[in-house]
């Protein structure tokens, strides 16, 4: 263990905290309905949902980014605020497999 | 180097000014206003360069701008007392565990109830265990002084910590003295400007003021109180390079006169050390063997300064400041701890001067005799105290 | 990380809190100092060793952090630090409303140069939940509990932004975490003007108001479209800008969905306290002409 003076510590530090395993249910993407707005981003909590680029597609001849919702399961507390905000409804939150009976 | 006659309050701020400290906050309070208000009248006639003045709403707001600042990399300043000081505690502790050397004066005052504007250590002694270093000086000469040491000191890396310059209040605040002001390049050619190992920095953005759990806590205490005894050295090796510097020995964390084949020593602390000297110096044209121990800095606690000048001597005769209520008075509490298997010396502990009660030279005379000739038990008593008869109302 | 706030804090599920601080920094680009006085942010986010914060970051005590971040301003003045960065307080309403309004009015009359964001979960939630100067009437926290004879909490909410607005600082303003694109344009908005700003942000708390973990930014979204929390902008002094209602909602539609509130249901006092609470929300929507 290190003691640093004052007690100051070094930023992001609480990545070790992996907090992925607090809560019951995990949201799943469902990408067919995920339009890449970035909602869910803006309002997830814990930073653990991220709009990604997944390839390109051709509009009107230019090039445009796909873009979807990828979920950081490492460190989601399964609140479900992104199933709840997702203006496509591409987000469900699904009961972990371990809590299932 | 120029000889001025000047009061407490000015010698003080002249030296901060010659420290270029980045920002000064304070809030008035008796007697210290005087400090800050020639600084601030120093910091309108544009002297203190790009520094950044701060009347603040509290002491408690003072104490606080200071913490951000200090943490930002500032150089800081700021002085109080008495109700100040204990409303700043509780900023002073946090920025003692936060390890910001910070710098003030304490213009020592009583505490209320009741209320009372004047002199006694009440008040710094209810901060000693902050982990704030705490050095009482004896005039204003020792104070001025004081001020480029005790940045040196608590900006240190092995010290880090904050820097109490304890001097009387009105006693030297507001008394006359001749004082030899320091020149700008004299105290530039002992100070480098402050260059803090970290700061809060949006190149390096690292977390101030975590919180520590159980598993943790306790470690942080460890260094702190290493700091502080890292401390000593470090204080002893800057007041040794002043004494070159300037010519002008105060001494170490102890300043001792007389103890040479001395049967008692009296111990005191801050201006009354000034009397006390005298005192002694007539007992020993009495042929009495007496000296002086004066304590420059309470914390750290000089303990093997202590133990080793007290080895021979019977009695001590310690001349207090303040109460530990419940117990004794804090300067003889400690001292006994420190010697302690060391001495069996019998130790005379006298709270004179409370609220600015007036320690007439009688009085110490008195003490002193009364001690050496055993008519008076050992242990702790108030002198200079009228007959009085206790009621309701 | 785009937001200069990491995942692996120990906020509750749900937490509001971090929504409103990532959109800040994410409006900041990170930079910023900041400044966070004892509370729920600090402890979720400051344990040694654990920080989640990508922004030079300071915590000393419950009740300076108006004056610590003072101390910065003038420390960056002082050292012609100045283009390092904004400073930014994320303070909660105990520690703004209550133990920290004099380091606060302090800082507002010497107009410091500083963004200071009151995160207003409307108690001490950090500790479970008890009454602070900005929990609303009826409210029922730990210190003003719903008992047989009292329904709650008993008087009003205090009024930060008469206060903030009463020092004739530059920037005040309101918003709710259910508006995080409002946050960013506030706060960008907020730093063009050189001293110090008042933003309130209400972030509802999952276990306090005793609201399910994805219920925040609904409930959040409730309390504007009740007007029991205008969201209103001002610039020197002048109102300049509020969030208009489409169709104001009873207030009753937002307190039946918290823990908090449910007692008033059924309290001899209850309903009384409900009426307090709907003509709190017509005077609002009366005075700031929220009502579109």
């Amino acid at each position: 263990m290190k003691i640093t003076l004052g007690a100051v510590s070094k930023p992001y530090s609480a990545l070790k905290m992996k907090t992925g395993d607090w809560g019951t249910h995990w949201p799943k993407v469902d990408e067919e309905l995920c339009t890449g707005c970035g909602t869910c981003e803006m309002f997830c909590p814990d930073m653990c949902i991220e709009v990604v680029k997944v390839g390109e597609e051709e509009v009107n001849g230019k090039i445009k980014e796909i873009k979807k919702a990828k979920v950081n399961y490492d460190y989601c507390k399964g609140c479900g605020l992104c199933a709840e905000v997702c203006p496509a409804n591409a987000i469900k939150m699904e009961l972990k497999d371990i809590y299932k009976v | 180097m120029v000889r001025k006659v000047v009061r407490g309050f000015y010698a003080v701020a002249y030296a901060v000014k010659l420290c270029r400290p980045a920002v000064i906050c304070a809030y008035p309070i008796t007697p210290q206003t005087e400090i800050v208000e020639n600084l601030a009248t120093m910091y309108a006639n544009g002297e203190l360069g790009n520094c950044q003045y701060i009347t603040a709403e509290s002491e408690f707001g003072a104490a606080s701008i200071l913490v951000g600042a200090s943490a930002t990399g500032a150089r800081t300043f700021t002085a109080t007392c008495s109700q100040g000081l204990i409303l700043m505690s509780e900023v002073l502790w946090n920025a003692a565990g936060m390890r910001l050397p910070i710098v003030m004066v304490i213009a020592n005052r009583s505490l209320s109830a009741p209320l009372s504007i004047w002199n006694d250590h009440q008040d710094s002694m209810a901060m000693r265990d902050a982990c704030i270093i705490q050095v009482y000086v004896e005039n204003n000469q020792e104070a001025h002084d004081m001020i480029p040491q005790a940045y040196k000191i608590a900006e240190n890396k092995d010290v880090m910590l904050p820097f109490m310059v304890c001097m009387d209040g009105y006693k030297l605040t507001h008394a006359y003295e001749p004082v030899d002001l320091l020149e700008q390049e004299t105290v530039d050619s002992f100070l480098p400007p402050y260059d803090p190992p970290i700061k809060l920095t949006t190149k390096d953005p690292l977390t101030f003021g975590c919180y520590a759990p159980p598993h943790c806590y306790m470690e942080f205490r460890v260094v702190m109180q290493r700091a502080m005894m890292r401390a000593k050295k470090v204080m002893e090796e800057v007041f040794k390079e002043w004494a070159e510097l300037t010519g002008r020995n105060w001494g170490g964390l102890i300043a001792t006169d007389y103890m040479d084949n001395a049967e008692t020593a009296v111990v005191a602390m801050g201006s009354v050390v000034g009397l006390v000297r005298e005192v002694v110096e007539e007992m020993r044209k009495d042929g009495k063997k007496v000296g002086l121990v004066k304590i420059r800095s309470f914390r750290p606690f000089p303990t093997e300064e202590l133990r080793k000048v007290m080895k021979d001597v019977e009695n001590i005769v310690v001349f207090e400041r303040a109460v530990s209520f419940g117990y004794e008075g804090p300067v003889s509490i400690d001292l006994k701890s420190a010697l302690f298997g060391h001495s069996n010396a019998k130790v005379y502990s006298f709270a004179v001067g409370l609220g600015g009660r007036d320690i007439p030279r009688d009085l110490i005379r008195k003490c002193i005799n009364n001690a050496i000739e055993g008519k008076v038990d050992e242990g702790f008593h108030f002198e200079g105290v009228k007959e009085f008869e206790e009621v309701i109302i | 990380m785009k937001f200069f706030f990491s995942s692996g804090h120990g906020a509750c599920p749900g937490c509001s809190l971090p929504i409103a601080v990532k959109n800040v920094l994410y409006a900041l680009e990170g930079k910023c100092f900041v400044v966070n006085p004892t509370g729920c942010l600090e402890i979720i986010s400051s344990q040694y060793d654990r920080s989640a914060w990508g922004v030079p970051y300071i915590h000393s005590v419950f009740e300076n952090a108006a004056a610590v971040a003072a101390g910065i301003d003038a420390a960056l003045k002082a050292l012609g630090r100045k283009d390092e960065g904004h400073v930014v307080v994320f303070a909660g309403d105990g520690a703004t409303a209550d133990i920290g309004i004099g380091c606060l009015s302090g800082m507002f009359d010497r107009n410091h140069d500083v963004l200071y964001i009151c995160l207003d979960n409307e108690a001490y939630q950090n500790t479970g939940n008890q009454q602070s100067g900005l929990t609303p009437p009826g409210s029922n926290t730990t210190t003003t509990p719903a008992g047989k004879i009292l329904p709650g909490k008993i008087g009003r909410k205090k009024d930060m932004v008469a206060f903030a607005l009463a020092h004739k600082i530059p920037y005040v303003a309101t918003a709710s975490v259910a508006y995080p694109n409002d946050i960013r344009r506030k706060v960008k908005r907020a730093v063009e003007f050189e001293g110090a700003k008042y933003i309130q942000i209400l972030c509802p708390c999952v276990t306090g108001w005793g609201i399910n973990s994805n219920e925040t930014i609904k409930v959040a979204r409730l309390a504007v479209e009740t007007a029991l929390y205008p969201i209103v902008e001002y610039e020197n002094g002048e109102l300049v800008r509020v969030r208009k209602i489409k169709e104001r909602k009873p207030v009753e539609e937002y307190l039946k969905i918290q823990r908090r509130f449910r007692h008033l249901f059924k309290h001899p006092k209850g309903r009384e306290i409900i009426e307090e609470l709907q003509r709190i929300a017509d005077e609002n929507a009366k005075r700031f002409g929220l009502d579109e």
